[in-house]
């Protein structure tokens, strides 16, 4: 693969689809969008095939100057190449899942997804600052488009909101992006990664990048744009909402904020454990009494996202894996929940709770996806929700055993809101006629569950395959932000006897 | 490939395979996939003990996959066999096995044969994945996976609104352990770098005396962690304060509650304790937590089982009871004793809700034990393997000659708390003898309710349904207060059966396992010499307290039988002899009465505590904290600024996603502008 430009072709598949899609009938443009997609799939994957783990950190980079120092930048590390593979992987099923409900303007729904795609790799792949920046707000539009052109009766509002608390973080970001290129002279991402900025500076321009990634996230309290975003969006809106865009969030505090600014990473750190605190036990709460399966879904997304947060703030090597294997497994888990319910919400046009029951009597194959993506989001043990859940807490549990406590208990109250959800959907008497009519699964939803059954399982139990690509970069920026690590609340102090003494000291060194 | 990779994953095979297959496949095929998978494992599993009774066997470790590696946290998949995985192994396939084939009988009429089966299955793979963890995760995926399928096998009747609400119940509060189990692991990495089993127990002496900062505070570093991983033994095993969900789980077929909530899962917790045994060794004060709630749910489970009215309600408290006898052994370090009850009491146990079960069966789902009654002739078999299991968990025999399983088991025990000389040894030693007197009590109870005086059948909705005669209209005895002897007599015209082969074939098998597996057995696991020898350093092994076992006083050795004897007599006479009196009992003493029938009112205390604040918390925190603060003066105040009042709707529509563009497109323009000044500059 040497010197191909497979990332640029990754971006221009999808652009070149969504030209053709605003072109072509509704027919043609949903086989132009899946063919877009899985052409990017296929190209996902030999960039997986081909990343040479252990090789250089930096891989598959193209590098055109623009002007001023502004360049066509694009390269991949681990990480990166993970949350490509994550978004390659959901549009295929994203576009399945969009094959019959949408029946107006297919060519431009179509179009805004394909956009959406090489949006999404592009803010994964960029190497430079400004190039970043476009891809990761102008993805937001098509998804404004997709909520407010075909999302249900509240899309406006829904679509202001998410405008609202978008721009006021990018607004801010921008203006510190301006203020950091101009002061290390460059606009390239690698490098400033390296750069050591002045501590006071990096308090301020900390604060701008967290406005903009907190509100992507979404940490609490600016997380309320979601579960109407959610509620409001078409079925696969809301998989690649949940699944990719709520990743960036995450992606830009492993990228820019912990590498380029430590010290106030550390010196925030207890901000954003307290705001993962009350997230989790907060919106789990609030999860519990939802009557809108979309809205306790989302909800349960920001409890899942303030795991991340605190998982990345640790600080050391558990902590940062499992909060990428929480990105990674959250965007397979939460996105086929929202296609569970889509599935359903095909059949019988609500979201409402209640007006379901008993569907493991007339469609068990979908009770049975439907029970697998349940476990795998309460964080059961051979699912992917527990290798990232249990690494990030035993990440945090280095730093302190206050904030692990407490974001213990989400695996309490997850398996609360879960369970109750699952008993009145898939269990109980059949109340409804209509519910009671509905078929099982048709091979369409099949193709769409299967993949992500078996990625679910295949990193819950050999999370190994995930973890090789992204570890020596995860060292990398361990090594890098270990200079402001904190003092954990637990260290132990050898006893009067002198046996303890010598194995404290081994024990201390595989702490770390 | 060796044995123990076909025992543990054959099971999961056949749970996958039949679970899947479902109605493609047939009842049939299922059956015989899941059971014949069983049968093997089992086959296999006992080759395996003997080698270790007979000292050829070596502990051994065979790898099957890298599971995580991240920094210096690893952990893999690993199926490890030594002397207590052994003894886990056989009774887990052993019981597994039979009540596979038990449920060809008692499942016959159920429509959904296949999932219960693969159900079932899955069950025992995650249980054996649990006995073989060579470190604490793997162990966590079992104890996480027997939840899963306790909650699925809980809820297996999933049309029914209580079946439902007790599978959730038993998932959640059992993950109210698991929170301590979690932390616990967290720690146990923190302090010794690593999550193997082995390596752990090699370096825990070396940490005792140390501390470790834990919540603010500073505790004995071995205290913190065993306390914590014994929080989840409690959620698992039922132990006061997280016992809750067992009586309701219940509501599950009733070969899962022999095999799940008596014979297994729920003695994961007694397993994990033993595991770690040279962990919890280096903290006296964990283990007299271990030994305080042991004793304090063995008699608290004793008194509320003396009340219930719901036959497999009783046998249900009974478990709880007696897994608090396995926890304070393993509490005052006999170990042994509490493996070895552990043992005894899969087979007596299972026995017991198998035989409950073909009472069940023969009496068309009635499980109320005032609509039995002398049944002993109707279904003489079920009849006489219940009395062998009542003789076993009352610990009937005579020192030196020959005793019921739970003779052996449950005096070892009793002995050992006197013998240990442990700060709350003493305070056990009298829990247990006053809980042996009480399950003497109930469990006689049990046997003369259901198959002695008078038939009561008449009283019975099931009976009346299943007899087609509604001639008598007396009204149901269901506000549960005192038994009253003279309601609905007579057979109401029913004929009990007593349950075909499948059923009774596994039960007197396992009545074979009551009678002589103390006899046998006793030696290997308690014995001072031999003892030491089987176990091979897979468990703590006092000799010293094993001695002192022996040499406790003639009084503390009787003390068991005197007890048992007279719950007997009491049983004998409020049952038999003088029939109001249980009434007269519950009248005079109402408020003991009702404080035990209500279970100490946990169930109250924690809807009261818990359940309700969470939900009335969850409402406040969505309409006051994020639509009424964060909503209205976040993005709606925001609005009402920006269109002073006007109808925005129509404008942000078209409006906002215009103008966000132009505002990036600025953005861009200042950035860029600045950019080449800034460069120019430079």
């Amino acid at each position: 693969m040497n010197g191909f430009p497979i990332l640029s072709l990754m971006l221009l598949v999808p652009l070149a689809g969504a030209v053709v899609c605003l072109l072509a009938g509704a027919r043609q443009a949903r086989m132009i969008a899946l063919a877009a997609t899985l052409i990017d799939f296929v190209l996902g994957v030999l960039l997986w095939v081909n990343y040479d783990i252990g090789g250089a950190q930096w891989q598959f980079t193209e590098r055109v100057p623009l002007f001023a120092g502004f360049s066509w930048a694009l390269g991949i590390d681990g990480i990166a190449l993970m949350l490509i593979m994550l978004s390659v992987f959901l549009m295929p099923i994203c576009i399945g899942a969009s094959w019959r409900s949408i029946e107006k303007r297919v060519g431009e729904y179509m179009a805004a997804f394909l956009l959406m795609e090489t949006l999404m790799i592009g803010v994964f792949a960029a190497q430079d600052l400004f190039l970043f920046y476009i891809f990761f707000e102008a993805g937001l539009i098509p998804m404004y488009l997709i909520i407010g052109v075909w999302g249900g009766q509240d899309r406006i509002y829904a679509s202001y909101k998410f405008f609202l608390y978008t721009l006021l973080g990018s607004v801010l970001m921008l203006v510190a992006m301006l203020w950091m290129a101009n002061a290390a002279g460059t606009t390239d991402i690698p490098t400033l990664m390296a750069y050591d900025f002045d501590s006071r500076v990096q308090t301020w321009l900390w604060l701008a990048f967290f406005a903009s990634f907190a509100v992507k996230m979404p940490m609490w309290p600016v997380h309320t744009w979601l579960p109407d975003a959610h509620v409001q969006a078409p079925t696969a809106g809301s998989v690649i909402l949940a699944g990719v865009l709520l990743k960036m969030g995450g992606y830009g505090f492993i990228r820019f904020s912990l590498p380029m600014f430590p010290e106030a990473s550390a010196q925030f750190a207890w901000l954003v454990f307290g705001l993962s605190m009350v997230a989790v036990v907060y919106t789990s709460l609030v999860a519990l009494v939802q009557h809108d399966m979309k809205k306790l879904i989302a909800y349960s997304s920001v409890a899942h996202m303030a795991i991340v947060t605190v998982g990345l703030f640790a600080f050391n090597t558990q902590g940062l894996e499992g909060s990428m294997i929480v990105m990674l497994s959250h965007g397979l888990v939460s996105g086929a929940l929202f296609l569970s319910v889509g599935v359903i919400y095909d059949r019988l046009h609500t979201r409402e709770i209640d007006r379901y029951g008993g569907l493991s009597i007339n469609m068990p194959y979908y009770a049975l996806f439907f029970l697998l993506f349940t476990m795998a989001s309460i964080g059961l043990p051979g699912t992917s929700g527990f290798v990232g859940e249990f690494l990030s807490l035993a990440g945090i549990y280095q730093v302190s055993t206050w904030v692990t406590l407490i974001c213990t208990t989400g695996i309490i109250l997850g398996a609360a809101y879960m369970l109750y959800l699952y008993r009145r959907v898939a269990f109980g008497e059949q109340k409804h006629a209509d519910a009671a009519a509905m078929p099982d699964l048709d091979w369409r939803e099949w193709a769409m569950m299967v993949p992500i059954a078996a990625a679910v399982l295949w990193m819950g139990v050999y999370p190994e395959s995930f973890l090789a690509p992204m570890r020596q970069d995860i060292a990398a920026l361990d090594a890098r932000i270990a200079r402001a690590r904190p003092v954990g609340d637990s260290q132990v102090r050898p006893g009067k006897s002198g046996a303890a003494v010598q194995v404290s000291a081994t024990a201390h060194e595989g702490a770390h | 490939m060796q044995s123990i990779h076909f025992i543990v994953f054959l099971p999961l095979l056949a749970a996958v395979a039949g679970g899947l297959g479902n109605r493609m496949l047939g009842n049939t095929a299922v059956k015989v996939l899941t059971t014949g998978a069983l049968f093997i494992a089992c086959a296999l599993s006992w080759p395996i003990f003997i080698g270790f009774l007979g000292g050829s066997a070596e502990e051994h470790v065979a790898p099957v996959l890298h599971w995580v590696r991240s920094g210096a946290l690893t952990f893999d998949w690993a199926l490890r066999v030594d002397a207590l995985t052994a003894v886990m192994l056989v009774v887990v396939t052993t019981v597994s096995a039979l009540v596979h084939l038990y449920s060809w009988g008692y499942m016959e009429e159920d429509p959904d044969q296949p999932r219960f089966f693969a159900y079932l299955s899955l069950f025992t793979f995650a249980m054996l994945m649990l006995v073989t963890a060579d470190n604490l995760v793997q162990m966590f995926f079992g104890w996480e996976g027997v939840g899963l399928a306790s909650y699925l096998l809980i809820g297996f009747w999933f049309r029914k609104p209580s079946a439902n609400a007790a599978a959730i119940k038993a998932f959640v509060v059992n993950r109210v352990g698991d929170l301590g189990f979690m932390l616990g692991i967290f720690g146990t990495f923190l302090v010794f770098g690593t999550v193997s089993i082995p390596e752990i127990l090699h370096a825990a002496p070396g940490m005792a005396n140390s501390t470790i900062g834990f919540l603010g505070q500073r505790f004995d570093t071995m205290t913190v962690l065993c306390v914590l991983l014994f929080i989840g033994a409690m959620g698992k095993s039922a132990q006061l304060g997280l016992h809750t969900w067992l009586p309701d789980a219940m509501e599950g077929p009733t070969p899962v509650s022999a095999l799940i909530h008596a014979a297994t899962m729920v003695t994961a917790g007694v397993f994990m304790v033993c595991r770690l045994s040279p962990m919890f060794q280096t903290s006296p004060t964990a283990l007299g937590f271990v030994t305080f709630i042991g004793a304090a749910t063995c008699f608290f489970a004793a008194t509320v089982g003396t009340t219930q009215w719901d036959i497999k309600r009783v046998i249900a408290y009974s478990t709880c009871s007696q897994l608090g006898y396995m926890f304070f052994a393993a509490g005052v370090g006999a170990y042994g004793a509490a493996m070895f009850h552990l043992f005894t009491h899969a087979f007596f146990k299972a026995l017991l809700f198998l035989g409950a079960g073909s009472v069940i069966h023969a009496m068309h789902h009635e499980q109320d034990m005032r609509h039995y009654g002398n049944l002993r002739k109707r279904i003489p078999i079920t009849f006489w393997v219940m009395t062998a299991g009542t003789l076993a968990i009352t610990g009937v025999g005579i020192e030196g000659l020959f005793g019921f399983a739970g003779f052996y088991s449950k005096d070892a025990i009793l002995e050992a708390a006197w013998a240990s000389g442990a700060p709350l040894g003493g305070f056990a030693f009298w829990a247990g003898i006053v809980a042996a007197l009480l399950t003497s009590f109930y469990s006689w109870r049990l046997i003369f309710l259901t198959f002695f005086g008078k038939e009561r059948w008449a009283g019975s909705e099931h009976i009346r349904h299943a007899a087609h005669g509604d001639h008598h209209e007396h009204s149901d005895a269901e506000d549960g207060h005192a038994h009253d002897a003279g309601h609905g007599q007579g057979t109401a015209g029913y004929h009990p059966h007593e349950s075909p082969w499948p059923m009774l074939l596994p039960i007197l098998l396992l009545a074979v396992g009551a009678v002589f597996a103390g006899f046998v057995f006793h030696g290997y696991f308690v014995g001072a010499e031999e003892g030491g020898a089987f176990w091979k350093g897979s468990i703590f092994f006092d000799e010293h307290l094993m001695h002192a076992m022996h040499g406790v006083p003639e009084a503390v050795k009787l003390a068991p039988t005197i007890v048992m004897l007279t719950g007997l007599f009491i049983a004998w006479y409020a049952y038999l002899r003088n029939p109001r009196f249980p009434a007269q009992f519950a009248e005079q003493f109402g408020l003991v009465y009702k404080f035990l029938y209500n279970k100490w009112y946990f169930d109250e205390l924690y809807n009261f505590l818990f359940v309700r604040p969470a939900f009335w918390l969850g409402r406040q925190f969505w309409k006051i904290g994020d639509i009424g603060i964060i909503d209205r003066f976040g993005p709606n105040g925001a609005a009402w600024v920006v269109a002073r009042g006007a109808t925005y709707a129509r404008k942000v529509q078209s409006g906002y996603l215009y103008s966000y563009a132009l505002v990036m497109l600025l953005g861009l323009v200042g950035a860029i502008s600045w950019a080449i000044a800034g460069f120019g500059a430079g």
